[in-house]
């Protein structure tokens, strides 16, 4: 949660991987793996503050406002702090006559925190989203870059356990 | 189960790893078409195969590839959508998760025949996991030689390279994709000109959903006649159908378009009927999008023939009686169901994800929004219902995409089959959310905060 950061600089692996993903477009298109790399960046510091934004764009050599207009525009980049474990809970059609308003009220209730709000410890943050494209294993939702399908109220204190001891065990990359 | 085109080898253990997907006789499409083929022959088996475009629009995909300008020395490119966000689909997340060489497989032979020499592959962003599973087949395809330089001692150069969004359902457009993968907001661009004379960095470019793309491979392999005796009409081939809702089977499944919409909703082959022995109250047949069905349209057209699952079958009656194929997402309702409640849902969906150029979408979505919640917490007036159609109308067709459209069908045809419900909502607000949501009273006059 804390604003200020001992660093904005990439790790050696994340810049190697800024560099992979820059040589998939043309010279002087890098600006293309802007998403990408706020991807990157959002795995590893949670979420994008300006002096990270600021670092991207010398990385792209773009200007900061090309990042901050592509950070603020996407829902999934973060440009305020969230806890270390993002609950995003699909709310959409097919999820929702599914049961999804109740998976997110318990967790609500299970967590005392209202949706878009992040626990006092700093742990975790509930978001409800739009479909993220499960309807057929509705409800669910996503943490991370897992899916947990059919969610019921077992299956999310378990989770809510398991993530509670083990905070990055939502990312399988970098 | 009728034939299986696509998933007909999804339940081979190791399908998903190169090995086992080339043993399976995967990549011979490549190897026809570079071998034997001349581009111009590929996409005439395209034409002939009467493929439609599987992301929504169902625009013939033979067509749409002869419309790519081919200036001399300007590069062409193949995009390909997997930013799958509309609601009620998942298929070709299921696919490409499953059978990613598939994908791979269909961008080479597709390629070859735009005469592309570097292809992409933009998946929405919350499908980090499937773009991991995707760029391992696509290392594994340089390995073995199906991408790269001189593919196959052709002399056919083809680079593929997989990246992503992040959470924007609008970049499914093809204007608003080129713009996203060029590392800019996704803000649909005003057309013309089209993408197939300036597309990515404003070259010729063709965008195709992930589903269409791999449909060419078996295309390729037995011919596109062949292909073209399955389904019916118009509408051939095979389709795939995310099915969801209150249904016994939910899942993806692979069906011939000369199916009657009753067999597959009830047959247990697909989604096995109604859950909890319920009676079907609606249907939406393609993705939020299109027009809601009640009960009495669904099996059958007005004119009371039985509806199959293909596009023309759909959509028979137009917006008055019928709806669309669209993408295939199949959402189904028990009557138990609020279609108000729905319908806001729905809306809120689009508020949420319209871009914000246009002002008729940008203002409108949103206070459709407003009018649904009051609606259905018990603020709704009767004049309400009226002014959301008149919204709607002012919606559809006024804007530079089609979102504004999705936005206004689904408004439109709730209040067209169920103003009933509707009125009721403004009469006895508490009784539905009682009834359908164990809701308590005091949460029924919530302040309105939409």
């Amino acid at each position: 949660m804390e604003a200020v950061k001992q660093t904005t600089e990439f790790t050696p692996e994340m810049l190697a991987e800024v560099d992979r993903i820059i040589k998939l477009f043309p010279e002087g298109k890098q600006k293309s793996a802007l998403l990408r790399v706020l991807h990157i960046a959002q795995a590893h510091y949670g979420w994008l503050d300006v002096p990270v934004m600021d670092y991207i764009a010398r990385l792209l050599h773009i200007q900061p406002i090309e990042v901050y207009e592509v950070a603020t525009f996407y829902s999934m980049y973060d440009t305020v702090p969230v806890g270390k474990v993002k609950l995003e809970v699909c709310r959409t059609g097919p999820c929702a006559i599914e049961g999804a308003e109740k998976i997110i009220s318990y967790i609500e209730n299970k967590l005392g925190i209202k949706d878009g709000e992040t626990t006092a410890d700093g742990i975790f943050t509930l978001k409800s989203v739009e479909c993220l494209g499960a309807c057929g294993y509705a409800p669910m939702l996503q943490c991370g870059e897992k899916y947990h399908e059919h969610l019921t109220e077992e299956k999310v204190d378990a989770l809510i356990e398991a993530y509670r001891k083990n905070p990055k065990a939502n990312y399988m990359g970098m | 189960m009728g034939r299986q085109l696509l998933l007909d080898k999804v339940n081979v253990a190791g399908i998903n790893t190169y090995d086992v997907y080339r043993k399976e006789g995967g990549y011979r499409s490549v190897e026809k078409a570079l071998k034997k083929m001349t581009p111009e022959e590929v996409l005439e088996e395209v034409k002939t195969s009467g493929l439609r475009g599987r992301g929504g629009a169902g625009f013939p995909t033979g067509m749409k590839w002869s419309f790519i300008a081919k200036p001399e020395g300007v590069p062409r490119f193949l995009l390909c959508n997997a930013d799958e966000s509309e609601p009620g689909t998942f298929k070709d997340r299921y696919l490409m998760e499953k059978i990613p060489h598939l994908l791979v497989e269909g961008m080479v032979t597709s390629s070859y025949a735009l005469g592309a020499n570097q292809g992409y592959i933009y998946i929405r962003g919350e499908y980090m996991y499937v773009l991991r599973i995707l760029e391992k087949a696509i290392a594994e395809a340089y390995q073995n030689g199906w991408l790269g330089k001189n593919i196959l001692g052709s002399g056919y150069d083809f680079d593929l390279a997989v990246t992503c969004g992040a959470g924007a359902y609008i970049c499914g457009e093809e204007t608003a994709l080129i713009e996203s993968l060029e590392g800019e907001r996704g803000n649909p661009r005003i057309k013309p000109p089209f993408p197939a004379v300036k597309g990515l960095w404003q070259n010729p470019t063709v965008v195709n959903n992930v589903e269409t793309i791999a449909a060419v491979v078996p295309i390729i392999n037995d011919g596109g006649a062949e292909y073209a005796k399955i389904g019916i009409g118009r509408s051939t081939g095979t389709k795939l159908i995310s099915a969801s809702g209150n249904i016994n089977k939910p899942g993806v499944f692979e069906i011939e378009m000369n199916i009657t919409v009753e067999e597959f909703i009830y047959s247990d082959q697909y989604c096995g009927g109604i859950k909890n022995g319920k009676k079907l109250k609606a249907c939406v047949p393609g993705g939020s999008s299109v027009p809601i069905l009640p009960h009495y349209l669904v099996c059958k057209t007005a004119a009371g023939q039985d509806r199959l699952m293909s596009y023309e079958s759909l959509a028979d009656g137009g917006f008055a009686t019928g709806s669309m194929l669209g993408s295939g997402g199949f959402v189904v309702y028990d009557e138990d169901q609020c279609i108000v409640r729905n319908t806001w849902n729905f809306t809120r969906f689009y508020h949420h994800e319209s871009c914000g150029q246009c002002s008729p979408c940008r203002e409108g979505t949103g206070w459709m929004e407003k009018v649904l919640h009051r609606l259905e917490y018990g603020h709704g007036k009767m004049e309400d219902i009226d002014l959301l159609w008149d919204i709607q109308r002012k919606i559809e067709g006024n804007t530079i995409c089609p979102l504004g459209d999705a936005a206004a069908w689904p408004v439109a045809a709730a209040i067209r089959h169920f103003r009933e419900e509707f009125e009721w909502h403004v009469n006895e607000p508490v009784r539905c959310l009682e009834k359908n949501y164990g809701l308590v009273a005091e949460k029924v006059f919530e302040p309105v905060t939409a």
